[in-house]
């Protein structure tokens, strides 16, 4: 018998092909999020929200994962700009792969933003890298406050945490301050962003959360070159 | 629920050793799984003894190595593993810890045999 060390990833398959995606996005100066939450948190609402407060001549384009339908696709692509929806046909999470055939065709020299909205799940999307520059994880208020401790793999990744539908506290006994603490036990150095895609609440400190960081991303892309 | 697509790239990789060892088949594949990779060991042990039948070893096990989550303070330097979800230095208290152990979903070897 003869052991064969191999001490590599099992997701290294993947793992490359997101290295060669994040190396395309920072050819084409492009800023990439990845969003990640439970069906129903809101992700496409912010999407749309986030959509709708940018000029028309901003150069952003969405990705929508989901197992079936065009729905998403379609709700984003009212607001203008190119959205096109991954049907991942039962899978429950979008790889490197789905997202390298799915810019397929769009000129990428004109894109800026890259929105990646992920099938609604917080497990298994956290495992696959998809060449981005941050995960963001959304949560809303009718979800309860432990759901970070649930799910620690993701709130241990994620860059930003959005706490979503803000507007409902008034009507549920959600502890905020809780949420934020279990957020932060998680993940000590997170953003955390409370929004309502409702009444706008929060989406001046989002957008700016945006401008922030696709400055800082194009500046250490520029000083790589 | 994607642990069948990581049993899968697990057979794969197996598939592509063994074909640069003529004359071996693989026996064991040792696998890292790490408290907070988002892997269901059971689940993967399910879907890798179907898959592996399917690529033709029947007879092939998989070792699953569970990886327990430790972090490390950068402020006293104390390594320990985390209990439940306190992530905070239980020696000074520093709550900024780094994560050192608890997410790795590796293939750590793959044993063969002669044919």
């Amino acid at each position: 018998m003869t052991r064969i060390a191999v001490q590599e990833k099992v997701l290294n398959e993947n793992q490359r092909l997101a290295a060669e995606l994040r190396q395309k996005f920072a050819e084409h100066g492009i800023f990439v999020l990845n969003f990640i939450s439970s069906p129903g948190s809101g992700k496409t609402s912010l999407l749309e929200c986030t959509l709708a407060a940018l000029p028309g001549n901003a150069h952003v384009a969405v990705l929508t994962g989901d197992i079936q339908t065009e729905n998403d696709a379609d709700r984003l692509a009212r607001a203008g700009f190119p959205a096109r929806q991954i049907t991942t046909g039962g899978t429950c999470h979008l790889d490197a792969r789905m997202i390298d055939r799915a810019l397929e065709g769009w000129e990428l020299q004109d894109l800026d933003v890259l929105f990646i909205e992920n099938v609604g799940n917080l497990v298994c999307p956290s495992s696959y890298d998809l060449g981005e520059h941050a995960k963001i994880v959304l949560f809303s208020v009718t979800e309860g406050e432990d759901k970070p401790l649930k799910y620690p793999s993701i709130f241990s990744k994620a860059e930003l945490c959005i706490i979503n539908k803000i507007d409902l506290l008034p009507y549920l006994n959600f502890d905020i301050g809780l949420a934020r603490e279990n957020v932060r036990k998680m993940h000590p150095g997170v953003d955390i962003i409370e929004v309502s895609c409702k009444t706008g609440e929060g989406l001046h400190e989002w957008l700016h959360w945006i401008e922030t960081r696709s400055r800082a991303a194009s500046a250490q892309a520029a000083a790589v070159k | 629920m994607h642990e069948l697509s990581i049993a899968q790239a697990i057979v794969d990789r197996v598939t592509n050793e063994v074909k640069h060892h003529p004359g071996v088949r693989p026996v064991e594949v040792g696998v890292l799984v790490g408290e907070i990779s988002g892997v269901d060991k059971d689940a993967l042990a399910f879907g890798f003894a179907i898959l592996a039948e399917d690529a033709g070893w029947a007879h092939l096990s998989l070792n699953v190595e569970y990886r327990s989550r430790r972090h490390g303070c950068n402020v006293c330097g104390r390594e320990f593993t985390v209990a439940g979800f306190e992530t905070s230095c239980p020696g000074c208290g520093n709550l900024a810890t780094v994560m050192l152990a608890g997410d790795e979903l590796d293939i750590a070897y793959i044993e063969v045999e002669d044919v």
